[in-house]
């Protein structure tokens, strides 16, 4: 049976995808950052994950202003990085699971969930650089990944409970799958910050430490947070940890946290990261 | 009855809703031209004729060509889909934030180094008094 078994939550600013494309970590402005993910790296090469189901947005790269789904699911065998502007990221190409990334759409259509599946779509920043900080820079991605693009860039994006609770149906999707994988499920994106507007630069150190307290004290309320909460009290785009629910939602409420780290500032943005196993 | 839209009193903010959307289309569809190479050499040859082939009203053409990022967005625009044209220039997301603020660059980045911008005070419209938002304690102490 396949099971999710940790979750992992980060921050996607593209500028920590340009540190680690131009060797830049060792300066001082990057080093406090990079050091919150040491932990992360040797972890992950520990836990060998077979797939990471990764909750992201699109930053207005694959998806225009043509086609807006609110959940999507890539159901391709490979996902090539984005132009965003400045020539496509020297990452490798992401490699899909079809198979599974199918299996989970029918589920969870079926448990109302109305996914929009996507079988040829590039992949931005928002996809890569968590993996960037977790894996640094090999030569082709340790394991495959199922891009799980959520809308937060024209309002409204979804709920945090609408969130949550798919989060729930995609536990139980991967369950029925019929092969043993390890797989993981990462909800990225926030936290604290905003990057427009004569307010851009917004933090708010309080209001992210206490979201990261209630993933593991009390999760579920964390689901009613409205949107107006997180864009006035953690700016306009800090409205991207709904995406974080979908993780937390699949994760159960058997699980204990292994590693938290939050730091200020990479470029415009307050950067959080947990990182949760299964106990059960 | 209209919709409830509580975002409106969030002061220095455009919450990037279908309103919005609709208003700047053509000028978001615009900035998607520029992910692809070719087209960022053609605007950057003649920017006001690269313009002028898509159906934008002239507001939002000047927005772009001053590069007032505030401009753009009163006019439809969306950060992520403007992203491109700063892209396109060599400009960071910061460089970029940082002129919408009427804050110099490096009075930016030492407001960032140093916690960045405080939420209190520039919660609600009503609390900004000479139109200017707070920064924070240390950058406002300099």
């Amino acid at each position: 049976m396949a099971k999710i078994n940790s979750a992992v939550f980060c921050s996607h600013v593209p500028a920590i995808g340009a540190a680690i494309d131009l060797g830049k970590t060792e300066d001082p402005y990057w080093v406090p950052l990079f050091k919150g993910f040491e932990f992360s790296k040797q972890w992950i090469k520990q836990e060998k994950p077979d797939v990471i189901i990764l909750v992201y947005n699109d930053h207005a790269t694959a998806f225009d202003s043509t086609i807006i789904p609110t959940f999507a699911i890539g159901c391709a065998d490979r996902f090539p990085p984005a132009d965003e502007g400045w020539g496509p990221r020297k990452v490798p190409d992401v490699i899909g699971y079809p198979e599974l990334a199918a299996h989970i759409a029918q589920s969870v259509i079926l448990d109302e969930f109305d996914l929009t599946i996507i079988n040829d779509m590039k992949v931005d920043h928002g996809l890569s650089v968590p993996l960037s900080l977790m894996f640094g820079q090999p030569e082709a991605w340790p394991c495959r990944i199922i891009p799980f693009p959520v809308n937060v860039v024209q309002y409204p994006p979804p709920t945090g409970n609408r969130c949550y609770n798919l989060g729930k149906a995609i536990r139980s999707a991967v369950e029925k799958f019929d092969e043993d994988l390890n797989v993981q499920i990462w909800g990225t994106g926030g936290m604290s910050h905003q990057i427009q507007g004569q307010r851009a630069g917004l933090i708010n150190k309080e209001f992210d430490n206490r979201f990261l307290d209630r993933m593991v004290s009390d999760p579920v309320s964390l689901t009613k947070i409205p949107h107006i909460e997180y864009v006035r009290e953690a700016g306009a785009e800090a409205i991207e940890l709904v995406m974080w629910l979908v993780a937390l939602g699949a994760m159960g409420t058997d699980f204990k946290q292994v590693h938290r780290f939050h730091h200020v500032p990479a470029s415009n943005t307050a950067v959080g990261h947990m990182i949760l196993e299964k106990t059960k | 009855m209209a919709l409830e839209k509580p975002y409106k009193d969030v002061p220095g903010t455009t919450v990037f809703d279908a309103e919005m959307a609709r208003k700047g289309y053509h000028l978001n569809q615009f900035c998607m031209s520029l992910m692809k190479a070719e087209n960022r050499e053609k605007f950057k040859a003649d920017q006001r004729a690269y313009l002028d082939q898509w159906p934008m009203n002239e507001e939002q053409k000047q927005g772009v060509l001053t590069r007032d990022y505030n401009r753009m967005i009163a006019a439809g625009g969306n950060i992520y889909f403007l992203s491109k044209i700063f892209s396109s220039d060599g400009q960071s997301f910061e460089q970029a934030a940082s002129s919408m603020t009427g804050m110099s660059a490096p009075d930016y980045r030492q407001m960032m180094l140093t916690g960045g911008r405080q939420v209190e005070g520039n919660r609600y419209l009503s609390e900004i008094k000479d139109g200017k938002l707070k920064t924070n304690a240390n950058v406002e102490k300099k």
